[in-house]
């Protein structure tokens, strides 16, 4: 992977931001269906936050410009979702070089996850959204050809596996069997911008 | 100098009433500070608020910090985190209910007591 550029940051950071408000309904629709319906709400005012300061964000060093974001995901979304969207991209920009190859990126993203873990007191199985970064993660660390597209796959897939979960952590947990049966919101959020950032990487090229 | 305490609620009617009741029944001599609710005045909490109750509540003997459900506690957790180095051993979280909890952490913060005995007097009404 070559360092991303400024222009590819910003479309980066601008792609996923799109995502986001475009689901805006649907988030929050699978919020009200097993949580407090806010998610959807929630993630915007994150995403539009960032986007506010998409130049400034753009600038900087991948590394920096990741911690920064998760920064204000941690101010300004709120929730639950807040500080662990924000702990996943600080310390994802905390252990990523500025120019890092596939295994860089990979090992960088395993501490991440390992953070959201640490953070949600949480695993796989929970119906979370870590339902959807371990098995991300697992597909980065089996390489091989069209990476990108398998990810985005193997993230839509394993959202859609949280409906028959039980939830056993976070708000949907109250609900106990009744929140079997609907795709968790966190788990759908981080699907879709996991998309976000494989359809840049795979429109970019960047080998 | 007494131990602050913050009260985070996902509802800030909640949040300003349970610092109501321990005004009432404990006194002023806590330095008390609460948040609620998100910004556009639904439910929820966010780290940025709980940052400015605890500079409210700051006391350097420490901070201890009641909370209602998950978000509450997760946001508080990241909050302290994100404090400044010589501020965040200083508070805390308290596993503990949070109106009963909130009265019993002022209770003892009010006599002087550190920031662990405000803690363990407040944590002793949760089921292990």
């Amino acid at each position: 992977m070559m360092p991303l550029t400024e222009l590819g940051l910003r479309a980066m950071i601008g792609t996923v931001a799109k995502r986001v408000i475009e689901h805006t309904e649907q988030l929050t629709a699978l919020d009200a269906a097993i949580g407090d319906g806010d998610h959807g709400i929630n993630m915007k005012r994150g995403v539009e936050a960032v986007l506010a300061d998409i130049d400034g964000l753009s600038t900087k060093s991948l590394s920096e410009s990741l911690k920064a974001i998760g920064l204000i995901l941690v101010m300004k979304v709120g929730g639950a979702s807040g500080p662990l969207y924000g702990t996943l991209l600080m310390a994802f920009g905390r252990e990523l070089c500025d120019a890092p190859d596939r295994a860089a990126v990979t090992k960088a993203f395993g501490a991440a996850v390992q953070a959201v873990k640490a953070r949600g007191k949480s695993d796989t199985g929970a119906k979370t959204m870590l339902d959807v970064l371990v098995p991300v993660l697992q597909t980065l660390e089996t390489g091989g050809d069209e990476l990108a597209a398998r990810v985005r796959t193997k993230a839509e897939q394993s959202a859609a596996a949280t409906a028959p979960m039980k939830a056993t952590r976070g708000r949907a947990s109250f609900l106990g069997d009744r929140s079997i049966g609907h795709v968790d919101p966190g788990a759908r959020s981080s699907a879709l911008m996991i998309g976000a950032v494989c359809d840049v990487l795979e429109e970019r090229r960047e080998p | 100098m007494n131990v602050g305490i913050v009260i985070v609620s996902h509802s800030a009617d909640i949040a300003r009433g349970t610092v109501d009741m321990v005004r009432q029944m404990v006194g002023d001599n806590v330095p008390l500070a609460w948040c609620g609710g998100n910004p556009e005045g639904g439910l929820g909490t966010n780290v940025e608020a709980i940052l400015k109750a605890i500079d409210l509540a700051w006391s350097e003997v420490g901070v201890a910090i009641l909370v209602d459900l998950g978000g509450a506690e997760t946001n508080s957790e990241m909050a302290i985190e994100l404090l400044p180095d010589d501020r965040r051993n200083k508070v805390v979280v308290c596993n503990a209910p949070i109106v009963e909890g909130a009265i019993l952490a002022a209770t003892e913060a009010s006599g002087g007591a550190s920031l662990d005995d405000v803690r363990r007097t407040a944590e002793e009404l949760s089921p292990s």
